[in-house]
């Protein structure tokens, strides 16, 4: 590694991002025998991968694109390899449980836009068939006796689950390296140029070229995009996560906004708001999460809160991922979305081996973001 | 209803500790009629130094020593002061308005102040070696807490390791006190000794290497002292029941021992600081990270300023004169006339002069690297059991700085919030990336600085737009 | 094990440690009383789970969290004791709801 001037090696892929959505495919490049280079920025970047609240979650994906119901469902049914295939090569468990998951409603009203929205979501042309059920107040305490008397029922889906993320982010950076990659930390790309048949990607620490790149950046996708004759429209959103001391085991199916971590802590989540400081919280954001978790499991009042912290979701301009290889600059790839746990399977397992074929499959079509074009934002 | 919550919501000033600083700095705004409100965690007021000063058992004057008692008359100024006074209640949060959320006995909420001094100390510098985890292995700060509060002192086999005056002061009060010490593991780096010989004379010229000398003379009279202890380690299954070490490059000694006892210095407690987003700089000499400070303890967060030993460790004296300096600063920019107020000219010279001795303070008792960055078998982070081989080995794949460690390793993410292992982190990662400690940096930390429950963030006020930010349908 | 110094005459107070009764002084803490009944571990750590006491009692390192009047993982050393307070130390992690 040098510390100026050019990084001597090539590299078959250089993966700009070092997060979920990068590694995840950087680690399935690397397993292939490609030679792959992963960028990522310094200690002080954004990094939406701190901020996920590690769901494998299916139900509610996907209103206003089929497609993506459909990859959603793909991911979540490919998770048990991915989990094995890290275990295997790391000797990382990363924790996944698929025991089915709840979206919890706190008044009637609530439920009746939930099931409404599950309603739109399932009666869409093209629409995957999966089980969602809408359940009463009696059949959640069933499956969760801790509920409180406010909880008038909810949502259940039998694909839903979670896993540790940082267990996640570190398998994958250490299968990486297990098969040769190389990650470079501290490498924020500034520029990207073609010349020679190859990227040249422009970094603080000098310029790194490789034969394709892969630009998994999240937000900073909108920027490095157009580098390479791709766009990637993003709006970023800001969320906000608490987390408890850890308990005993209690809570046995995650819940969209609540879940216990495998290591016993509770983490409450998912506000968003429109934002781009990651440094910028919004504490009463935190007693609004507090106040309904709370509500929604009442033995939770009293446990201690340990951490809470912001950061800045990757989120395309209507949410769903763009997945696109550049046609002026054949070889650079776009591969970012919201979900990077949820589909980080699909990601190491498919994505991965089309771009070290060089080429995304046509059933990806609806993720281009040739979609932007059609329609006047 | 608990007297927080019959508080009034705003104030002039905001004073977060009750010890030699905050006590002071409270007595300047409080007596200029600014409204005044000192909270602090503890039961009574005197921080650390004069913990349990209005109602320790240990009357006996000898035992703990003037500079213990030097804190009655300055508790009772304070109570005279007119200054309002909160014990018992954690700070969770500060930000830059001036808002703090405050909690105690289950109950929390928000206060707002124009002006904030944290004035919340120090703390024991980490000492990180195998077994300090155990039950019966406790700091000299502890210990030494421990007797002023309620007289008690360890009655077994006594070991006490490692370096600092704290180590000696502890000594000598306890066997003042009527205890015994096995063995006192002096781990003062030999090198540092050294390297000490230059700021000697500004020392020697103080009244510290007199009270200092006697302290230690009295200790030796009486204590199996064993010098330049080199390693370090502590046994037992469910407790501690031995001391390994060693002297110099000797061979590894043990000794059986009911209570172990360490300290290796003090540094800044910066987790409320650096929360609110005050700008902390490493310091090189003391080897922790210190507020960026303007002469009367203000910081580049307008509201808020930093007196006592959380401004830089320079002990209670300075700590007194630093806190009336905050004190005088906060009257000032509320628009209390100068006249009105007490002159920093005799707080800016007594800090002066204090200042002298510390530099020999400082590079003397510096603790060697060894104690500071562990083998890989030890434990760093208490919370969550992290080695410092793990620390290493997150370096290895590409972890730059305490930010990304979280991610691989949960390092520092316990109900500590870091405050055992940060210092260690941060050394541990410059060693092995071969950078400063000053590039790697320290923990990010957010709110609640302290525990809160989530009941009680429930419980505190919102309005509609931030609800709309949270439900999903 | 510890011994006292105590020259100010302080009221007893009636607590309980795991269903012991113990008498300590007004103006101890919890976590003080605990060494003082020669309680050198009051807690199971989080994830090796193996035996932890009172190290700083200044509120610093959180290891003398214990169960205070039913209320799990409460700082001992920040707590004085109050007559009738019952103490549990904590040999299983806290359990959501105490």
């Amino acid at each position: 590694m040098t510390e100026a001037g050019t990084e001597r090696r090539d590299y078959d892929v250089a993966v700009v991002g070092g997060g979920l959505v990068g590694a995840a495919v950087a680690w399935g490049l690397a397993r292939l025998g490609q030679r792959v280079a992963m960028l990522d920025e310094g200690d002080d970047a954004k990094r939406a991968s701190r901020g996920n609240f590690a769901l494998v979650w299916v139900q509610s994906k996907g209103l206003g694109m089929a497609e993506y119901a459909s990859w959603t469902v793909r991911g979540s049914q490919a998770w048990p390899a991915l989990a094995d295939a890290l275990s295997r090569e790391t000797g990382i468990d990363v924790a996944l449980q698929q025991p089915g998951g709840f979206h919890l409603a706190l008044s009637e009203k609530e439920l009746e836009t939930r099931a409404q929205n599950l309603m739109r979501l399932h009666n869409q042309p093209r629409m995957v068939g999966y089980e969602t059920t809408i359940l009463g107040a009696a059949d959640v305490r069933k499956m969760l006796p801790d509920v409180g008397p406010e909880v008038v029922g909810g949502s259940y889906c039998p694909l839903d689950g979670h896993v540790n993320s940082q267990k996640l982010l570190r398998a994958l950076h250490t299968g990486l390296a297990r098969h040769g990659g190389t990650y470079l930390p501290g490498r924020r790309v500034n520029g990207i140029a073609t010349r020679d048949g190859a990227f040249r990607l422009s970094t603080p620490r000098g310029e790194l070229a490789a034969a394709k790149v892969v630009l998994a950046a999240g937000n900073a996708n909108m920027t490095l995009a157009p580098m390479v004759g791709l766009s990637a429209p993003m709006l970023p959103e800001r969320g906000q996560i608490i987390v408890t001391e850890r308990v005993a085991p209690f809570l046995h199916h995650p819940v969209v906004t609540i879940r216990q971590t495998d290591e016993g802590s509770v983490m409450i989540g998912d506000s968003k708001e429109e934002a781009t400081d990651p440094a910028g919280m919004t504490f009463p954001i935190n007693t609004v999460m507090a106040d309904r978790a709370v509500r929604m499991f009442p033995r939770l009042a009293r446990l201690n809160v340990v951490r809470t912290w912001s950061a800045i979701r990757v989120m395309t301009a209507d949410g769903f991922p763009i997945y696109e290889q550049s046609t002026t600059a054949p070889g650079a790839f776009v591969v970012t979305c919201h979900s990077g746990v949820t589909l980080a399977a699909n990601h190491a397992l498919e994505i991965a081996p089309m771009i070290a074929k060089g080429a995304l499959d046509e059933s990806l079509g609806a993720f281009s973001a040739r979609r932007f074009d059609a329609r006047p934002r | 209803m608990s007297r927080l919550a019959s508080l009034p919501e705003t104030w002039d000033v905001l004073i977060i500790g009750a010890g030699p600083a905050g006590m002071a700095a409270a007595t300047v705004t409080a007596s200029a009629g600014l409204s005044t409100l000192v909270v602090d965690e503890g039961p009574g007021p005197g921080g650390q130094i004069w913990r349990a000063i209005m109602t320790t058992p240990v009357m006996s004057r000898p035992i703990l020593g003037s500079d213990y008692w030097a804190g009655a008359p300055a508790v009772r100024t304070f109570y005279e002061s007119g200054a309002t006074y909160l014990p018992s209640t954690q700070v969770w949060s500060l930000d830059a308005d001036g808002v703090a959320g405050l909690s105690a006995d289950g109950v929390a909420r928000y206060v707002t102040a124009k002006r904030v001094v944290i004035a919340t100390g120090a703390m024991e510098r980490p000492f990180p070696v195998p077994g300090w985890t155990l039950p019966g292995v406790l700091t000299v700060g502890a210990a030494q807490g421990l007797l002023k509060t309620s007289g008690h002192y360890p009655s077994g086999r006594l070991v006490i390791a490692g370096t600092g005056p704290l180590v000696w002061l502890y000594a000598a009060q306890l066997l003042a006190a009527g205890g015994r010490i096995s063995a006192l593991l002096d781990t003062t780096d030999p090198g540092a000794r050294l390297a000490a010989t230059r700021s000697f004379p500004a020392f020697a010229a103080s009244p510290y290497l007199a009270k200092g000398l006697t302290l230690m003379a009295k200790v030796r009279a009486r204590v199996r002292v064993l010098r330049k202890v080199t390693a370090l380690a502590i046994d037992g299954h469910d407790r501690a029941t031995s001391v390994r070490f060693r002297r110099g490059a000797g061979s590894e000694e043990q000794i059986p021992a009911d209570t172990v006892l360490l300290h290796q210095g003090v540094v800044p407690q910066v987790n409320l600081a650096m929360a609110a987003g005050v700008p902390h700089r490493w310091d090189d000499r003391q080897l922790c990270f210190v507020p960026e400070l303007a002469p009367f303890g203000q910081t580049a967060v307008e509201r808020i300023a930093i007196a006592g030993d959380g401004a830089g460790i320079s002990g209670w004296e300075a700590a007194v004169e630093r806190g009336r300096l905050a004190g005088i600063g906060a009257a000032r920019a509320l628009g209390i006339s100068h006249d009105s107020l007490p002159s920093p000219d005799a707080p800016i010279r007594r800090l002066r002069t204090l200042a002298r001795p510390r530099a020999f303070l400082d590079v003397f008792y510096r603790p060697a690297v060894a104690f500071r960055r562990p083998a890989p078998e030890t434990i760093v982070c208490r919370c969550e059991e992290v080695t410092a081989g793990e620390v290493e080995r997150a370096v290895e794949i590409g972890a730059l700085g305490p930010a990304q460690l979280k991610s691989y390793t949960r390092c520092g993410m316990g109900p500590c919030q870091g405050r055992m292992c940060g210092l260690t982190v941060t050394e541990l990662m410059a060693a092995k990336r071969g950078v400063s400690p000053a590039e790697i940096g320290y923990f990010r930390l957010r709110a609640p600085v302290k525990p809160i429950t989530l009941a009680e963030i429930a419980s505190l006020p919102v309005d509609g737009t931030i609800v709309k930010a949270v439900v999903r349908s | 094990m510890l011994a006292r110094v105590d020259d100010r005459h302080q009221r007893t107070i009636h607590i309980s440690i795991d269903g012991r009764a113990v008498e300590v002084r007004a103006g101890d803490t919890v976590a003080t009383a605990l060494l003082a009944a020669d309680i050198a571990a009051c807690r199971i750590s989080a994830v090796s789970e193996t035996p932890r006491g009172p190290y700083c009692l200044m509120g610093v390192c959180f290891e003398c969290l214990v169960t205070v009047d039913g209320v799990g993982n409460r700082q001992g050393c920040l707590i004085e004791v109050r007559e009738g307070m019952a103490i549990e130390t904590q040999s299983r992690r806290r359990e959501a709801g105490r």
